[in-house]
């Protein structure tokens, strides 16, 4: 019996290790081609260089899309988060008549197909004379985004205990002075979590940007895209691996940062 | 304005800006596409406002359209199954590991993380005429010419697969997780086999997380783009490929819109269906 079950766990845990590995392996390869010396950036690996990332460096193309997606991506946070996070206050602390319903209608832009909510956007702002802009990219970034906020936001704010704030108003704090000192505070990792999220959100998007942007305004997303026309460059394995670096990198560090503030904070 | 009342409004006030930018920018949108998609293209100027039938009729009864919808469900439930089968088996692991639980689940989730063209375009890296497997096949002196393996329907599969399978696994374990181990305990010592006690406890236990998952798999997958154009052949166009056809190259936005709907309504009977019986708050739970 006893043997059995070690035997079952041990083929669910080999299934497992096959599972990450099927996860891992493609991106594995595409950071170890863009080490590629070849000129081809393809297999067999002729040795190891840094070359594609100098080429990469240097491409004008790429560095603005680069600089288009970080502003594009932070102005979405900013906005997404301030009203993700007010609306989850709303949500987490009221007793809100209809709550279900408000919250199936926040998180309704995951559940409508990202090509609908494209297209619905651009022709009704269009009809409004607000045709493909930077400011129709932002409002369409901001909706699609602020689902996620509002999630990842109201599950950090069930943890915070409202004993805390009651305690400071009793003490004599208006409420006022108990927002700023005590709840802002102990808010702050689930505001740099929400922001983090909406921004590689949006840095990552391509359906709904290819639909929202104006000729001649590239995202890293969409400027890969038209890359991939041709073939798969090593240039394009480098900007990958870029990219990965960065979208891996930056929420790890925001999970670390959101740890530490809870600890220091005593959330 | 008594404290009461202020009080009661409070939580309005903090809503006001969220429930604007929804009603705003999603809400409306697509009441006004419901109209447009009854006005008719003109072939010069502006489309013609007013009441016709001639979009949804092309949108319904032409075989080109729907074929390419059956084709669209059919990858999406393919690769919702595919998913699961290799989702349920990760999560159960995860959440059964006596090891460090949310290492394990954050690396799964880490290709989350990665963008969606990347992950996408990292398979022709694998398959391509000069990717990694031919390599390994001609210098294993399997083949002699590198394989096209690239461009068709399965390459397709494997792209969504690839790019949904994190949602599968997250809303698994967290119904897995929920789940007290004592329950499967407990079927055991009263004579079930292990997996009798899986069988008839846990899997049950944890199918709302297992249709959690499938749903997001299912309605993200119908409503992509990206994949099939970068791994897909010519004939492997999904619906989502229809859409931007008619609005961004052919300027066709009644019919666009038309189309966009008809995307939206199938798949809002699925999401419907699914409210009915297991509520979002399930889906809430997976995502946050």
């Amino acid at each position: 019996m006893g043997r059995r079950v070690n035997l079952g766990w041990g083929a669910i845990r080999l299934y497992t290790i096959l599972v990450y590995i099927f996860m891992f392996l493609p991106i594995a390869v595409v950071v170890l081609l863009s080490f590629n010396a070849n000129q081809f950036g393809s297999f067999p690996m002729t040795g190891l260089s840094t070359r594609w990332f100098e080429t990469l460096w240097q491409n004008e193309t790429i560095m603005r899309a680069f600089r288009t997606s970080i502003v594009l991506g932070l102005m979405t946070a900013i906005i997404s988060t301030t009203l993700g996070v007010l609306a989850s206050l709303a949500l987490v602390r009221y007793n809100v008549p209809g709550r279900n319903l408000i919250t199936t209608l926040l998180i309704a832009p995951i559940l409508v197909p990202e090509v609908v909510l494209a297209v619905a956007l651009l022709l009704f702002l269009n009809f409004l004379q607000i045709g493909k802009s930077f400011t129709l990219l932002l409002m369409g970034h901001v909706i699609f985004t602020l689902p996620f906020v509002i999630l990842v936001v109201q599950a950090r704010l069930v943890s915070i205990k409202r004993d805390v704030e009651e305690a400071a108003l009793s003490l004599g704090a208006s409420p006022r002075q108990t927002f700023l000192t005590i709840t802002l505070p102990l808010l702050m990792p689930a505001v740099a979590a929400g922001g983090l999220f909406a921004f590689t959100i949006s840095f990552d998007d391509i359906t709904g940007t290819l639909f929202w942007k104006p000729g001649g305004i590239e995202t890293v997303p969409t400027q890969i895209f038209s890359m991939l026309r041709n073939s798969i460059s090593p240039e394009i394995n480098a900007l990958g691996t870029v990219i990965i670096v960065m979208t891996v990198g930056l929420p790890l560090l925001g999970m670390a940062i959101a740890r530490r503030m809870n600890k220091t904070s005593g959330g | 304005m008594s404290i009461e009342a202020r009080e009661a409004r409070q939580p309005w006030i903090l809503l006001a800006p969220a429930l604007s930018a929804i009603f705003l920018l999603l809400i409306v949108p697509l009441l006004f596409i419901v109209v447009y998609s009854f006005w008719l293209r003109s072939a010069v100027g502006a489309d013609t406002p007013g009441f016709f039938l001639d979009n949804w009729k092309a949108a319904l009864t032409d075989r080109f359209y729907r074929d390419i919808l059956l084709n669209t469900l059919k990858i999406a439930a393919i690769t919702t199954v595919a998913c699961a089968l290799l989702g349920y088996p990760a999560a159960y692991f995860i959440a059964r590991s006596k090891g460090n639980k949310m290492i394990l689940l954050i690396m799964l989730m880490l290709p989350f993380w990665i963008s969606y063209i990347i992950r996408t375009m990292s398979w022709i890296n694998i398959l391509g005429v000069s990717g990694a497997l031919n390599s390994a096949l001609i210098w294993a002196g399997i083949i002699s010419e590198p394989i096209q393996m690239l461009y068709n329907e399965t390459t397709v599969i494997l792209g969504l697969t690839h790019f949904l399978l994190p949602f599968m696994v997250l809303n698994i374990f967290v119904s897995l997780d929920g789940i007290d181990t004592s329950l499967e305990d407990a079927a055991t010592s009263l004579g079930a086999t292990r997996w009798q006690a899986f069988l008839q406890v846990t899997l049950p236990l944890s199918l709302p997380g297992l249709a959690a998952g499938g749903l997001l798999c299912f309605v993200l997958g119908a409503g992509t783009y990206i994949t099939p154009v970068i791994l897909g052949g010519p004939r492997d166009a999904m619906f989502a490929n229809l859409v931007f056809e008619a609005i961004i190259r052919q300027l066709n936005w009644p019919l666009g819109s038309a189309l966009s709907l008809l995307l939206l309504m199938v798949l809002g009977v699925l999401v419907a269906i699914y409210n009915r019986y297991l509520g979002m708050a399930q889906l809430a739970k997976g995502l946050g």
